[in-house]
């Protein structure tokens, strides 16, 4: 525990020395109302599916069709939009497709024992290949500015986009959820002994597919966000996000491998990965160096937490 | 806590979001958020010096964006701009937002763009208009009332009907033909799209028969292999029409090393430089673009023009564009380069971009 508090501290750190830098080498551009509008615009989505994303890692297993959901939900809003369904209809069937979508990764991975990552690899192209069937190439553009000024405003009086409003809230539920619950103390349990949980009277199958049909929904709701924020139902909406929210989560702490890991952390690391990028583009970075430096991010996200681990491990063993 | 729970706030918490009654499409009124330009234009105000303008492509690193880049820069050197080239990656719908908002907290004088989708950058767009930049769009148009001018390579009917000519000519007027086009939301696709078959509904084509439409993503591998498609779907195919240059690279490609390489007739809108080698080997007789150097020099000179105040985007208004000459803005804000060039095997070695 108190390794995983260090890796926490130093990723406070880094945020506090991007926005430090950020602030200095962009004449103060960085940290103001408008740009930070901006930044939790292009987060919101990635913020919201990290979430039920933390918890299913923690538990040991992963989901990689969750951009895939988003953008068959996004897929979805479109068709029935085009179909004459009034969107307070559309909003939550949609999310509720979502929640079938994950049902159908947790039960093959409960009932039937399989690997989540084969079955979400799987599921990814699966889920992505239905959102065309019902779209097809076209996009979807005519919503209400009721709607898609949600996606494009800020909270009056602020500078706080709608999304992130969103996220906070779903945040608290969430980090409540897996900090102050035993339904989230059972989740660690899996995730750090799947075997030992079964046997200390854990309903590990249960518990396991309720986070999948959480993942699912959680990414239909980004899949509203993300349609209304550009006014566009698409297909291909949100393609190869699940790395951008993989990449936070692991940044953020949690162990690839289950039972560690803080929603703390996470939001952390989605605030530094979106920050760092944001900077970089408000400095013409150019989208070779922004590849790059994604890339080696990815690799830092699953190498420090680890190495900070070790290192910990290493004092402890030292008399 | 209980599970069902949990699930049960997260769903009230949606649909919470989605709060009051009956949004149909019916019901939709549409957003016009029309703009109305109240100041008039001076047109002897000069040019300002140190105009601060984003060159924003559809995607980095695509030769026909580069030229264009190339045309933006010069115009930028001429009038002593400061011309910075950004962009994405990869051209999906919503990726140019991003740079959007980064221009308007950058306060750029102005923005040049071809927009990826017309209808994904026009919240961004508006939103950079309220804080002072100037929004030019070049090659692919965004929402009429997200941008101040839009600067048209050539009118729809004369590309599309120029393409429909040369594989008519390629092809012998008759036979079973397709298109191989871009993303299935770009703007000009679809406008030039629709052209080329109302053209083919004409009775000079009568010959000639539309059997699908393909999009290659402008991707070059996605293109490669939906030529391939096409191909196999299609055995009586004689010729195909791809108005984009990485599709008709792509295809071209396809066709040099295939069986199909001279039975199968290419023609679309290609760059000199991409397709010199396919028109020397004779997969493709003739193809055709504007110059997309003049593009960006035409579409830069218009944002310097209107951060000026030598115009407004009014209908009627007129300016000089440097080396291209004089110009004026027509019916919705639209400016018009002029006619393509068709390249064959006798003047393409004329052209280096």
């Amino acid at each position: 525990m108190r390794s995983l508090l260090r890796w926490e501290t130093a990723l406070v750190f880094l945020l506090v020395v991007v926005a430090l830098t950020g602030q200095v080498s962009t004449d103060g551009s960085f940290l103001s109302g408008g740009n930070l509008f901006y930044l939790g615009l292009d987060i919101g989505e990635i913020a919201l599916i990290a979430l039920p994303l933390t918890l299913v890692i923690v538990a040991g297993e992963i989901d990689l069709s969750v951009a895939s959901v988003l953008g068959l939900s996004s897929a979805l809003i479109g068709w029935l939009w085009n179909a004459g369904w009034p969107l307070e209809t559309i909003l939550p069937t949609v999310i509720v497709v979502g929640a079938l979508a994950g049902a159908f990764n947790g039960l093959l991975v409960t009932r039937l024992g399989l690997p989540s990552l084969a079955v979400t690899i799987g599921t990814l192209a699966l889920y992505r290949g239905l959102a065309l069937v019902v779209l097809g190439d076209t996009a979807v553009a005519d919503f209400p500015a009721s709607y898609t000024s949600f996606g494009t405003t800020p909270l009056p009086g602020t500078d706080i986009p709608y999304p992130i409003v969103l996220a906070v809230v779903l945040a608290i539920l969430f980090g409540v959820t897996l900090h102050a619950s035993s339904f989230g103390r059972s989740v660690y349990a899996i995730g750090a002994n799947e075997e030992g949980a079964r046997f200390s009277g854990i309903r590990v199958k249960r518990v396991k597919l309720t986070l999948f049909v959480l993942a699912g929904a959680v990414a239909a709701i980004a899949g509203i966000v993300y349609t209304f924020r550009f006014s566009s139902a698409r297909a291909d909406n949100g393609l190869g996000l699940e790395l951008a929210v993989v990449a936070a989560v692991l940044l953020g702490g949690v162990s690839i491998f289950g039972g560690r890991g803080t929603l703390f952390g996470v939001l952390a690391g989605v605030l530094l990965l979106g920050g760092l990028r944001n900077l970089l583009i408000l400095r013409d970075t150019s989208t070779e160096v922004l590849t790059i430096v994604t890339g080696l991010l990815l690799l830092v996200s699953v190498l420090a937490p680890s190495i900070t681990r070790r290192v910990g491990n290493l004092r402890k063993a030292t008399p | 806590m209980n599970t069902r729970l949990v699930l049960a706030l997260v769903m009230s918490g949606a649909v919470a979001l989605t709060a009051c009654g009956g949004t149909t499409k019916e019901s939709a009124n549409n957003d016009t958020g029309g703009t109305t330009n109240a100041a008039k234009g001076d047109p002897d105000a000069p040019l300002k010096d140190g105009l601060k303008i984003t060159f924003l492509p559809k995607q980095v690193n695509n030769p026909y964006f580069t030229v264009a880049q190339k045309g933006a820069e010069q115009a930028g050197t001429a009038i002593k701009a400061e011309v910075k080239s950004t962009g994405p990656s990869d051209a999906a719908a919503s990726s140019q937002v991003t740079y959007i908002n980064t221009a308007a907290q950058q306060k750029q004088d102005a923005l040049v763009i071809s927009a990826n989708d017309a209808n994904a950058v026009a919240p961004a767009l508006k939103s950079a208009r309220s804080q002072g930049l100037k929004v030019v769009t070049f090659d692919s148009d965004a929402a009429p009332d997200a941008r101040d001018v839009f600067i048209n390579q050539a009118t729809s009917n004369e590309i599309a009907a120029g393409q429909v000519k040369l594989i008519s000519e390629a092809v012998g007027g008759s036979g079973e033909i397709a298109i191989l086009s871009a993303t299935p939301n770009a703007t000009n696709q679809n406008a030039w799209i629709e052209v080329m078959k109302s053209e083919l509904a004409k009775p000079e084509y009568s010959g000639l028969k539309l059997v699908e439409t393909a999009y290659g993503n402008d991707d070059d591998q996605t293109s490669f292999q939906k030529t391939q498609g096409l191909l196999q779907a299609h055995p009586n195919l004689k010729g195909i029409i791809s108005p984009t240059t990485v599709g008709v690279a792509a295809a071209a490609r396809y066709l040099s090393s295939s069986e199909y390489k001279g039975k199968v007739q290419l023609t679309g809108l290609g760059t000199p430089n991409q397709m010199r080698k396919f028109v020397q080997d004779g997969t493709v007789k003739s193809f055709a673009l504007w110059d997309p150097s003049k593009l960006g020099y035409l579409a830069t000179y218009t944002a310097a023009a209107l951060a000026s105040g030598q115009i407004t985007g009014a209908e009627g208004e007129k300016y000089k564009a440097g080396d291209l000459g004089d110009y004026t803005i027509g019916a919705k804000g639209e400016v018009v380069l002029g006619p393509p060039t068709v390249f064959t095997k006798d003047n393409i070695d004329q052209f280096d971009f």
